[in-house]
């Protein structure tokens, strides 16, 4: 009998089910309606609490079933049916089924719908296009749901996989309405249990999930504004995790033994912009010898202590038809010299370099990288001067065109090639005010990113993009700089914690080994 | 006395009015589309449109100032564009957080600024008075931030005394009461709770109490020393009171109005919320909020935020004039 219960007290000792795990972020989410959100801290949440029909594979941005157990396309592309699992209930009970999931994407899409008028915009559904996309939406029996299309578009799939396509229970935002976003209810592995504005908010198992049951009883979110504090925290052991890692302390990190450090290249791009419609930048031969003057390698390693990698493509290497058989243009000097010379201008020329007045993700020094930048260019002779504007008036100054020269960056939504390639360098982006702040315009990338867009076969998507970075590098209207990495530290104890392309922090399947 | 309360509490509404109109200026005047700022790279025509209609930034501004006010009148002000919460609420779960980090700090800075200032200036000239305003003047000079982060690596890391950061620790909750987690732990009787929190205040209460601490010795000892000069302390000597006595029935009682003053007005900055040390210690106060707020340019938000800091200075003058009255009472403000 002793026995038995010194066994059900050691099998209890082990057992994983009560275990918490706090995770320190650097701010609180804004709010959990994953339809109405924009800011990574409040998806990082979500993506625990919520599930979509499709989502990501668990290191990669390819596509796998999730509420849709399987769906076909018809041969036009345009109509695209989901088979739905019939084993799944939200949060407070309301079974999932195809009018739910009509619920949750309808809600942004039909502007008669009750729910279609909230506080806030459902700016990521206007953001991805899908009123243009989207025809109609159906539901014609419980576990089949229909989405039809008004012309091919092969990126839908992908958009269907992210935060706002997830399902949310018809139930919950009837109630609360414009309170939703403080009350979700989805169908995810964890459920909302208490949340402290800017102090902790604390997810709970969902005891009813379908899926495999979490490891985790509680995961605990932190918000603690300050990376040094936050890193004095892991190291006394208070959280287990966080992903507001400061450079300066990647290497004590790495040299702790009770902790783990993981970093990968992000889903993003930091690129120097040259305005294609302002001289000299019209001229191919200038734009070539920016890309040789520039040292990219010396800014990852110098200005991103080593957490990013040089960049060759608009396209980053984590995502899916990157073209790794570019050859970058070398950093030479020498050969920048030789080409502006060609250009007409052998003794250089003046210029305006514009540097953004904060920090990005892709980009946390920005003048330090503005002025590297700047000794390189003086090198070949291109004597540039720094210009910085408040953000606003930058972001609004430079989709206007009004610079030469300009630093940004961007990181991608939904892992597909198009929503680097069409949103960043297509003609029809450089429509002022445009996100294409080179305001580059080439039929040919234009006509492959169409042709690209209207296919859904993988591969011959992967070749039409293979393509467009060709000429895009040949025509040279960025220099692209690098992807930066994203970084999460933890306990070493932590365990099953991956890095997802999309900054996805999936805690399903992670679990405390003792 | 009450009547002149009255009056102070009516002068309020035009001073309030004032404030709201200078900030609602001021916002609109700073450079930076809002609808710009929040969007960032992701700003498509189409988003940027539908994000300004939704806050309201395609409206003339008399207009949106218009529509403040009504709300105002009506105890709304209105929603953040960041968070889609009312303003009131987001305050509401805020303010309890920097009341118990301003009344923690105010009641160190007051218990040894006082004592301090009392010491400084009873041995005018020796060691202890050095000692202790070479004290209050690095407590005024010494950065706050590095002070806190010195504390943090001292105390919790390097000796774990303390908890490097936050209200409570993470496996603990209160329910609230008054958001206060010191008193509502101990009116739920959860001594455990009430110890944790506690254990929470240390670090940053002693963080933000050394400038108002400062200032309260400096102030103490020099209206002490004024006092101690005057001729009722030479009287009361000379009666053969006590020397404890004097100084504390005689001198300290009149030294205190100007103290009382400096009090108020640094409880009032307290109030505000202090940016610095509820960065430093993950503290979910309205400074760091409003910091942000600004930063998005989420005007309601600001403006709401604002007109509470601005509430709170006008109360705590208004408490600084009223003790006045009660501490000395040649003051009769009905006259």
């Amino acid at each position: 009998m002793l026995a038995a219960a010194l066994l059900l007290l050691a099998s209890g000792c082990t057992d994983q089910t009560d275990q918490t795990l706090v995770f320190a972020r650097s701010a609180d989410s804004v709010g959990l309606d994953p339809a109405l959100e924009g800011d990574g801290e409040s998806f990082k949440v979500c993506d625990n609490l919520y599930e979509n029909l499709v989502a990501y594979c668990p290191e990669s941005t390819d596509l796998r079933p999730q509420l849709a157990r399987s769906w076909e396309a018809s041969s036009d592309q345009l109509t695209w049916t989901f088979h739905l699992r019939t084993d799944v209930r939200f949060h407070d009970g309301t079974p999932f089924d195809a009018a739910a999931m009509l619920f949750s994407l309808g809600r942004q899409f039909y502007r008669d719908h009750p729910f279609h008028r909230v506080e806030g915009t459902y700016r990521y559904w206007k953001d991805m296009g899908m009123d243009a996309v989207v025809a109609a939406m159906e539901a014609p029996d419980d576990s089949t749901f229909v989405i039809r299309l008004r012309e091919p578009y092969a990126p839908f799939l992908s958009n269907l996989a992210m935060n706002f396509c997830a399902a949310v229970s018809p139930t919950a935002v009837q109630r609360h309405g414009s309170a939703f976003f403080k009350n979700p209810v989805g169908t995810g592995p964890f459920r909302l249990q208490e949340w402290q504005r800017d102090e902790r908010l604390v997810l709970a198992r969902n005891e009813s999930y379908w899926g495999a049951r979490p490891a985790l009883g509680r995961l605990i979110y932190r918000a603690i504004p300050e990376a040094s504090v936050a890193y004095l925290e892991l190291r006394r052991g208070s959280v287990h995790g966080l992903d507001s890692v400061s450079p300066e302390h990647v290497a004590a990190i790495r040299a702790d033994p009770s902790l783990q450090l993981l970093a990968e290249p992000g889903m993003n791009v930091a690129y120097l912009a040259m305005n294609t419609e302002k001289p000299p930048f019209d001229q191919v031969l200038v734009r070539r010898a920016l890309n040789h003057a520039v040292d990219r390698q010396s800014l990852a390693a110098n200005l991103y202590q080593g957490l990013a990698v040089p960049a060759v493509n608009p396209v980053p290497p984590t995502v899916w038809a990157h073209n790794d058989t570019i050859v970058p243009y070398a950093h030479d000097p020498g050969r920048a010299r030789e080409l502006l010379r060609q250009a007409g201008f052998p003794s250089g020329f003046d210029t305006e370099l514009w540097v953004m007045p904060m920090p990005r993700p892709y980009m946390p020094q920005p003048t330090k990288v503005a002025e590297a930048i700047q000794a390189d260019l003086a090198r070949v002779g291109i004597r540039a001067r720094l210009v910085q504007f408040e953000w606003g008036t930058y972001l609004d100054k430079v989709y206007n065109g009004e610079h030469p020269l300009a630093l940004l960056g961007w990181t991608g939504d939904n892992g597909d090639p198009d929503n680097f390639l069409y949103v960043l360098l297509d003609k029809d982006a450089a429509t002022k005010p445009g996100q294409n702040i080179a305001f580059y315009r080439s039929e040919p990338v234009h006509e492959l990113l169409v042709a690209a867009r209207r296919t859904s076969d993988r591969a011959a998507r992967a070749h039409l993009y293979r393509a467009a970075q060709e000429i895009i590098h040949s025509d040279a209207p960025w220099v692209p700089l690098v992807h930066a990495a994203q970084v999460v530290a933890l306990r070493a104890q932590v365990r099953g914690f991956r890095l997802h392309p999309a900054g996805i922090q999936w805690f399903h399947s992670v679990y405390l080994a003792r | 006395m009450r009547r002149y309360i009255r009056q102070r509490l009516l002068l309020a509404i035009p001073t309030l009015l004032g404030v709201s109109l200078l900030v609602f200026v001021m916002v609109h005047l700073v450079p930076g589309d809002p609808a710009q700022v929040m969007l960032g790279e992701r700003a498509a025509p189409q988003t940027l449109a539908a994000l300004r209609h939704e806050m309201g930034l395609d409206r003339p501004l008399p207009v949106q100032f218009g529509r403040y006010l009504l709300g105002l009148l009506r105890g709304d002000l209105g929603r953040s564009v960041r968070s889609h919460e009312q303003v009131a609420v987001e305050l509401r779960q805020r303010f309890p957080a920097t009341c118990e980090l301003a009344l923690a700090s105010m009641l160190l800075a007051v218990a040894l600024g006082i004592g301090a200032g009392v010491l400084a200036a009873l041995h005018r000239g020796r060691a202890a008075d050095q000692a202790g305003m070479a004290l209050a003047t690095a407590g005024l000079s010494v950065p706050i931030f590095w002070l806190g982060l010195m504390l943090v690596l001292g105390l919790a890391v390097r000796w774990p005394l303390f908890p490097v950061s936050g209200r409570l620790s993470p496996g603990l909750s209160i329910a609230p009461v008054t958001g206060l987690y010191t008193v509502d732990a101990l009116l739920r009787g959860d001594l455990r709770a009430f110890a944790d929190a506690c254990w929470h205040l240390v670090l940053p209460a002693v963080t933000l109490s050394t400038v108002p601490m400062a200032v309260i010795a400096r102030m103490t000892r020099s209206s002490l020393l004024e006092t101690l000069g005057q001729d009722y302390i030479r009287t009361a000597r000379a009666k053969g009171l006590p020397y404890w006595r004097v100084v504390i029935h005689h001198a300290l009682r009149n030294a205190s109005l100007p103290t009382l003053t400096v009090i108020a007005l640094e409880f009032g900055y307290l109030l505000g919320g202090a940016v610095l040390t509820e960065s430093v210690f993950a503290w979910p106060g309205v400074g760091r909020w409003l910091f942000l707020a600004v930063q998005a340019r989420d005007f309601p938000a600001v403006q709401g935020g604002v007109l509470l800091m601005a509430s709170v200075f006008i109360a705590a003058n208004l408490a600084a004039d009223v003790l006045y009255a009660w501490l000395d009472p040649r003051i009769r403000y009905d006259s």
